[in-house]
């Protein structure tokens, strides 16, 4: 197990820097580097005053210097600065992150019970009429992205009924700004979760143990509580610990949409900007989340089912 | 101004998409009539979500093919007076309806929502189509093999899907972007992926028969090189095939994201498969590895890989959205959903309804596409 989890961790430091160099390179593109040559200046400076800028500004040293010079920087926990919003990245980042962790706490606190109450309930009785309704509300919420649902829970609860507000702020969170953020999110990752959770019901369900259960006369409530749930809900957690990184893409969308100026928000600002150093620290950050969750998930998982063994 | 009532907006949409009414009774007759000949397909026509699903994917591949006949405008054409119209707001010059409103520059949301299904149509299921062949490609071997090309690819894999794919689209679909060579190498490297895979295929069959081989053999490089040519350098002597610039990127993009997912799929299957009997049998008459891949192992996945190719499509339509929705790559006046909502969306304040069709056409059609994967899945499963 500890092999397992330090040959892990040795990947894992190897995509991080695999992917750092990729974002790097990149980002300094000659046309990114022109892009935040006129950004930080003024966008109707000359040709020649653009060299003059980048040369002075050290941007036209070696690629790999530069990159060195970055990632011993950042080893030493120094990710430099951001040029869009003028501050050191480690003044400005965490906050962010910060924002963006309340986001997700109250999205997971919402979506993970609903979508297991309704995994459950449709894979108890698989092909019931319960079953397929709920299995085509799954689907329905799996099809609409955050930028539908968003839209559409906006028109609906802010411009028709006019309960919820369609913009949310960091600094102040009410109920009222803060639900509709929270609810697109969730709606995108209820169906998946949801699904996952039906399969392993329902084939937990069909198990020997289940019908013994049975046939000692428990009654249904106590099967599926005591039986069935116990041996379903390992699957789910693993794809519940996936959701991680495709929330990601949610909150970048979310963000936008309602202009919560948290993580995702930084990451549109920073590409649109060629904010080197932010748009590094970022990959970093949402890389090392993607992994670290699948590191997790498979522990976890281990951990969890006896009889998956770890190489 | 004159405008048209509750009813009137809903009956006149309906009237619009009559070829789209028409061509799919004629497919849902035929299609239930001949069910019993169609195999997988022919059994969609028995369960009712499949059903569901195919009818909406059906609905806008035909309103994407008669687009010319069902829009009332043209996508572009700006009328000065109907600018954020409310539905059914009359244009005075034509007599013709704003059957949804009209958006910011006074463009028909309708006829805009009905031309969009033409861009995502052709880009979604092409862009999918080549990952499947680059996944395919790379997925067999790596099952096949093992060991350090299986390691290599596995390491490649993971790096992509471990990036976050707007920041992925951020850095690879940008103006700038387009001022290097990367959009045209990465596609370069993509669009080899059909040609050579057909002619792997071409090969592992018909390598001792070279009257059948070498004609069939040339027949796909030369179709592959003429597409090749006007796909990757713009440079087709016919004059044909061409794609913008911002749509080869969107394209290379898009496939990008997408292929190191089918690679892992394709993988798992295929090691699964490689313990068969049949593939062992193979072994013994002993037969070439590739010919194995492609025509034994290949074949035995079609089922997953036709259900998760139609969620795929699904996902890569959210993806084209999403890009559009950021901004990314489309020109700006394109009628494409995603720019749509993305323009639409600071005006939802005063006139809510400027944002609906676009969203919900998306909607539709991913949802459609979902049901199909769910109803094959099931249909497939009952074999």
């Amino acid at each position: 197990m500890l092999m397992f989890i330090l040959r892990r961790m040795g990947i894992m430091f190897l995509t991080m820097l695999v992917l750092t160099f990729i974002v790097f390179t990149m980002v300094n593109l000659e046309p990114n580097l022109k892009k935040l040559a006129l950004e930080q200046n003024n966008t109707r400076m000359s040709q020649q005053d653009v060299e003059v800028w980048l040369e002075q500004e050290g941007y036209r040293r070696p690629l790999l210097v530069r990159y060195g010079e970055w990632l011993g920087n950042a080893v030493t926990g120094d990710f430099g600065y951001s040029t869009r919003f003028r501050m050191p990245v480690n003044e400005f980042l965490p906050e962010r992150i910060g924002y963006t962790g309340r986001l997700m706490f109250w999205v997971m606190i919402t979506m993970v019970p609903t979508a297991l109450i309704i995994g459950i309930l449709a894979g108890m009785r698989e092909g019931s009429r319960l079953d397929r309704s709920l299995s085509f509300f799954s689907i329905l919420t799996s099809a609409t992205p955050e930028y539908v649902s968003g839209i559409i829970f906006t028109v609906i609860f802010a411009s028709w009924l006019g309960w919820l507000k369609g913009v949310t702020n960091v600094e102040h969170v009410t109920f009222e700004n803060f639900a509709l953020p929270v609810m697109t999110m969730a709606f995108y990752g209820v169906g998946y979760i949801a699904r996952m959770t039906r399969a392993s019901m329902a084939e937990a369900m069909t198990s020997q143990y289940i019908r013994t259960a049975r046939l000692k006369g428990l009654s249904f409530p106590a099967i599926v509580i005591r039986h069935a749930l116990r041996n379903a809900l390992i699957a789910p957690f693993t794809v519940i610990m996936l959701q991680f990184p495709w929330l990601l893409t949610g909150v970048v969308i979310s963000e936008k949409l309602f202009n919560y100026k948290g993580f995702g928000w930084s990451l549109v600002e920073a590409a649109d900007n060629n904010d080197i150093d932010l748009l590094l620290a970022i990959s970093l950050v949402s890389v090392a989340l993607v992994i670290i969750t699948q590191l997790i998930s498979d522990i976890g998982y281990a951990l969890l089912n006896p009889r998956i063994r770890v190489r | 101004m004159e405008s048209l009532s509750f009813f009137g907006i809903w009956g006149q949409a309906m009237v619009r998409f009559w070829p789209v009414w028409l061509a799919l009774l004629i497919v849902f007759v035929l299609g239930r009539l001949l069910r019993r000949r169609l195999g997988l397909f022919g059994r969609l026509f028995d369960s009712r979500i499949g059903a569901l699903g195919l009818g909406l994917v059906l609905f806008w591949v035909f309103t994407a093919i008669f687009a010319d006949s069902i829009a009332p405008f043209e996508p572009l054409k700006q009328i000065a007076e109907l600018k954020r119209a409310l539905p059914g707001a009359i244009d005075p010059n034509s007599g013709q309806a704003f059957l949804f409103g009209g958006d910011n520059l006074g463009r028909d949301l309708f006829s805009r929502m009905v031309y969009g299904s033409r861009f995502v149509l052709l880009i979604a299921p092409a862009a999918t189509l080549i990952a499947y062949l680059v996944g395919i490609t790379l997925g067999l071997p790596a099952a096949w093999y093992g060991g350090r090309v299986d390691d290599i690819l596995m390491f490649i894999a993971n790096l992509v899907l471990a990036f976050p794919v707007i920041l992925l689209f951020y850095l690879l679909v940008t103006p700038g972007i387009r001022e290097t060579a990367i959009p045209n190498v990465m596609a370069g490297t993509f669009f080899l992926f059909p040609p050579g895979f057909l002619l792997l295929l071409l090969y592992t069959r018909y390598a001792p028969r070279p009257l059948v081989f070498w004609p069939l053999a040339l027949l796909v490089l030369g179709i592959g090189g003429w597409l090749y040519a006007g796909l990757v350098f713009d440079a087709d002597p016919l004059g044909l095939v061409h794609l913008q610039p911002n749509e080869l990127n969107i394209f290379a993009a898009v496939v990008a994201a997408s292929s190191p997912g089918i690679f892992r799929i394709v993988r798992g299957l295929a090691l699964d498969i490689k313990t068969r009997d049949y593939v062992a049998a193979g072994q013994t008459r002993n037969e070439s590895p590739w010919y194995l891949m492609l025509w034994e192992i290949l074949p035995n996945a079609r089922g997953p890989l036709i259900v998760d190719a139609c969620l795929r499509i699904g996902y890569t339509t959210i993806l084209l959205g999403t890009l559009g929705f950021f901004g990314l790559g489309l020109s700006p006046e394109s009628p494409d959903w995603g720019s749509m909502i993305d323009q639409n969306r600071s005006f939802l304040r005063i006139v809510p309804t400027i944002v609906l069709p676009q969203t919900i056409a998306l909607a539709l059609l991913v949802l459609g596409l979902n049901l199909l994967a769910d109803g094959l899945r099931e249909e497939s499963l009952k074999d």
